[in-house]
């Protein structure tokens, strides 16, 4: 099996902090992968490190097939990346917007186009296609944002919070896209704090202080931590 | 009561926020106002906290009118915005020595109240707030909110973006504070935090769909409700959403929630169905309905 993320020993430290302290993991391809852990734990820093726009202190790790710390570029052409805080901008419509992003991971305008009209009959958005994304419920825009990030057909996705104070329906709507595109070969590295999500993962992983503590499938990590679901194997995880 | 809202309507250039909202909060409870992003939950609070007037409708807080006692209101409550609003850029305890002042009082004399809270900032009360991590700002907002001794507390959203632990320990401290008889008005996106409060009302769409105690809303789920597993749960997925008696469907952890548009389901047909599409390992089971259910239910 492919491995899209290899990291091995990777460390951050900042002045006499260590943020990320010596994780080593793989992650293949299709896989959804849960990336978990308390505020402060590391996990941001770990993640800013994977999609090459902080550099690792020591270890080493490829993401996409490319060096964290010398192909950097080549990773940021390569993966999509969604942040917690919504990434898309607001005073633009949604084409606006794809059409935007679109320009900016290089693709051509015939393949802009046809991207547009599939995403828009897929999220179902042709009565706001020409709306203001600010004008939008949040729900909407982390779909759309979702769709963003997978444009440019990248191997790997990283979602940094994408359910955070989403709808229970919209957000189970959210995950049913995150399974489609990992049906459709695409790994997807995800941060959640809702841990009925964590189940959905593949395997998860949680991190405390700085060091990956546990990771396994959800059914392995019930049985190995004697809990009855995922919100319990991180009580009893995550604070050592 | 501590609070009563009577047909409270308000809307914003072409959006109803609310929408003729009436319900009633018990001096010492704890009332949680569970909904999504833009259901209407901050407007709710910027009015009970006189910071916005409502088109229409009136509404009181601790006996006080929101509209003619605004002032008398203003001293009486706290408030924690969904946002962080403190000053980033003065300390820890410069924000506290503030918001102390500001209403009169100090520290010193309401310490009892925000010890428990305080004692976990404290080590950091020299640091900036806007360099505190999510929880510690959190901790610092709520000692700020209760530092007057509110008779209500309004808390918009406190845990959103808050790991797991942190959100329990968050929880069994509004537990403690509403031991002090303190009335607590929160909302949440979180379903599960919903169970914690004594009564929830739950709110999209700028209406209330229900208002219960967490033991009895669930009863407001009608149908059957059943556990559905199989070794595949994107096949499992795509199979129920094509099933021609599928009513709702929805993926529960490591279950689907399934309930069926009939009145009596036969789960050996459907089982049969799902054999049909290659899952195999297949469990099908009744179960309990939980908050999230009955508001995924309300809300469809």
């Amino acid at each position: 099996m492919e491995n899209v993320i290899e990291a091995i020993g990777l460390t951050k430290s900042f002045g006499a902090f260590t943020a990320v302290n010596a994780i080593s993991f793989h992650v293949q391809k299709g896989e959804i992968f849960g990336f978990l852990g308390a505020n402060g734990a590391g996990k941001t820093t770990a993640i800013k490190m994977l999609i090459g726009i902080a550099n690792p202190t020591s270890g080493a790790a490829k993401v996409a097939g490319f060096d964290v710390f010398t192909e950097a570029e080549s990773i940021k052409r390569n993966i999509g990346y969604m942040s917690q805080k919504f990434a898309l901008y607001d005073d633009l419509t949604v084409k606006e917007n794809i059409t935007f992003f679109g320009g900016i991971y290089g693709l051509t305008r015939a393949a802009i186009k046809t991207k547009t009209q599939a995403l828009i009959d897929e999220l179902n958005l042709e009565n706001v296609a020409n709306h203001l994304v600010g004008s939008l419920p949040l729900g909407w825009k982390q779909k759309i944002s979702f769709s963003v990030a997978l444009l440019h057909n990248p191997k790997i996705v990283f979602l940094d919070e994408p359910t955070g104070g989403v709808d229970p329906i919209t957000r189970r709507q959210f995950w049913e896209m995150i399974y489609k595109a990992a049906h459709q070969g695409t790994t997807i590295f995800v941060t959640t704090h809702y841990m009925d999500e964590a189940e959905y993962c593949d395997r998860v992983s949680i991190m405390v202080n700085g060091k990956i503590e546990a990771l396994d499938t959800p059914k392995n990590l019930k049985k190995t931590y004697k809990a009855e679901n995922m919100n319990d194997v991180f009580l009893k995880l995550a604070r050592g | 009561m501590s609070i009563t809202l009577n047909h409270i309507s308000k809307s914003y250039k072409n959006v109803q926020a609310l929408n003729d909202i009436s319900f009633n909060v018990k001096a010492g409870e704890l009332f949680g106002l569970i909904g999504p992003d833009g259901a209407g939950k901050t407007t709710l609070f910027r009015i009970l906290t006189t910071l916005l007037t409502a088109d229409s409708g009136s509404a009181t807080v601790s006996n006080f009118d929101v509209v003619k006692d605004y002032k008398k209101i203003r001293n009486s409550v706290g408030y924690m915005p969904g946002k962080f609003s403190l000053y980033q850029d003065l300390t820890v305890e410069e924000n506290l020595n503030f918001f102390a002042t500001i209403f009169g009082t100090t520290i010193k004399e309401n310490y009892d109240l925000i010890k428990d809270i305080y004692v976990q900032i404290e080590p950091f009360k020299n640091r900036r707030a806007g360099k505190l991590s999510g929880g510690m700002k959190q901790k610092l907002a709520l000692c700020c909110a209760l530092i007057h001794k509110p008779e209500v507390l309004f808390l918009d959203e406190p845990t959103t973006g808050v790991d797991p632990v942190s959100r329990k320990e968050f929880w069994d401290m509004l537990k403690r504070l509403q031991q002090t008889g303190i009335t607590i008005l929160v909302s949440t996106p979180y379903m599960d935090e919903a169970a914690l409060c004594d009564r929830i009302a739950f709110i999209q769409n700028g209406s209330i769909l229900e208002i219960d105690s967490p033991q009895e809303i669930v009863k407001h789920f009608s149908k059957t409700l059943y556990n559905i597993r199989a070794h595949n749960m994107y096949q499992l997925m795509e199979s129920l959403s094509h099933y021609k008696h599928t009513f709702s469907a929805y993926p529960f952890g490591e279950y689907v929630h399934y309930s069926d548009n009939r009145m009596d389901m036969n789960p050996n047909e459907l089982h049969m169905y799902l054999v049909s599409k290659g899952l195999n390992e297949i469990i099908i089971e009744v179960t309990q309905p939980t908050i999230e259910d009955t508001f995924m239910a309300l809300a469809k």
